[in-house]
C-alpha cells in the first residue's frame, strides 16, 4: 500500500488507538483515582470493590479474544500470537510482583493509570511517574545482581 | 441498588478489555503498560519504538480530552513526596523485575489461564493488601 512520506503505519495507527481506548478505560473506570485502588487493597478496612468489577470487565471480552487469536496463531496484520510461557515460578516473577504490589498499595498507582493521569495529576503525578521511570532503568542491574541466570518472559 | 462506581467500573474495564483485544488481534502484542514503556527504557523495545511510542501517546493524549465530559478528575494522589518517589521505584523496578503489571499479568495473563499471570497477580494483591495494611492501619501514614 502507497504511503505519503511521515504518515504513520497502519500499526501505529493502531496502536494509538488502542492507548486511547486503554487510558480513558482507566478514565471511566476510576482507576486514576488513587483513593479508590487502596480502598481495593484495604482488606482489613473501608473494602472498596470496584476494582474486582474493572477487572471482570476487562478480562470478560479478553477471554473471547485469546480464543480466537491462538487459533488464528496470527495477528491481522500477520504478526505471530505471542506463545505461553513454561509455567514456571521463579524469583524474579515473586519477588518483583511483590515489590510492585507494595508500591501500588503505598500510592495507589500502577503503570497504566499512572500514565493516564499524567496531564491531569499535578506535580505528584510527574514525580511518580520519574520515580516510576528510574525504577525501570535500574531494574535489569537489580535483576543481575539478585537473580541469576536472567529470565525473561 | 448496584452503585454507580461500581457500573462505570464495568463500564471502564469493557474498554480496558476492548482495547487490549484489538491491540493482540491487529497488532499481535501484548497490552501491557510496564512492558511497553520498559522496553523504550531500557532498550530492549528498540525495533518496535514507534508502535510503542504511539501507544503511550494514546494513553497519555486521550484521556485528558474526556475531561469536559467526565464527573472526577482527581488523583487524590498523596502529597508526600517521599511516599510518591518509594512508590515509583517499587512499581518500576518490580515491574520489570516480574516482566509484568496489572494489564500484563492481571488483564492479559488473567484471560489466557496463564499461570505466570495469575501467580503474579496474587503476589501483587498480597504486596499491595499488606502494605495499605501496615502504611494506613498500623503506621497511619497513607
Amino acid at each position: 500500500m502507497a504511503r505519503l512520506p511521515g504518515m504513520p503505519e497502519p500499526r501505529e495507527v493502531v496502536a494509538f488507538l488502542a492507548g486511547g481506548l486503554f487510558g480513558s478505560g482507566l478514565l471511566v473506570s476510576g482507576m486514576i483515582d488513587t483513593t479508590k485502588v487502596q480502598g481495593w487493597l484495604d482488606f482489613f478496612g473501608d473494602w472498596d470493590p470496584t476494582l474486582a468489577f474493572v477487572l471482570g470487565g476487562a478480562v470478560l471480552p479478553m477471554f473471547f479474544v485469546w480464543r480466537i487469536a491462538e487459533k488464528r496463531g496470527i495477528s491481522l496484520f500477520g504478526d505471530p500470537i505471542p506463545a505461553r510461557t513454561a509455567p514456571r515460578l521463579d524469583g524474579p516473577l515473586i519477588w518483583g510482583s511483590v515489590l510492585f504490589g507494595a508500591g501500588w498499595g503505598l500510592a495507589g498507582l500502577c503503570p497504566g493509570p499512572a500514565l493516564a493521569s499524567f496531564a491531569l495529576g499535578g506535580w505528584g503525578g510527574a514525580l511518580f511517574f520519574l520515580a516510576m521511570v528510574s525504577g525501570m532503568v535500574v531494574a535489569p542491574a537489580i535483576r543481575a545482581v539478585l537473580f541469576r541466570p536472567a529470565t525473561t518472559d | 441498588m448496584i452503585p454507580m462506581d461500581w457500573i462505570w467500573g464495568l463500564v471502564g474495564g469493557l474498554m480496558i478489555g476492548g482495547a487490549a483485544g484489538l491491540y493482540l488481534l491487529v497488532n499481535g502484542r501484548i497490552m501491557g503498560a510496564s512492558g511497553i514503556l520498559g522496553g523504550l527504557v531500557d532498550g530492549t523495545g528498540r525495533d518496535s519504538m514507534v508502535e510503542r511510542l504511539a501507544f503511550l501517546f494514546g494513553v497519555l493524549a486521550v484521556p485528558p480530552l474526556l475531561v469536559p465530559l467526565y464527573r472526577v478528575v482527581d488523583t487524590h494522589i498523596t502529597a508526600n513526596p517521599l511516599i510518591i518517589v518509594a512508590a515509583g521505584l517499587l512499581v518500576g523496578i518490580g515491574t520489570r523485575l516480574a516482566n509484568g503489571c496489572t494489564s500484563g499479568h492481571g488483564v492479559c495473563g488473567i484471560s489466557r489461564l496463564a499461570p505466570r499471570g495469575l501467580a503474579a497477580t496474587g503476589f501483587y494483591l498480597l504486596g499491595g493488601a499488606v502494605t495499605v495494611y501496615l502504611f494506613r492501619h498500623v503506621l497511619g501514614v497513607i
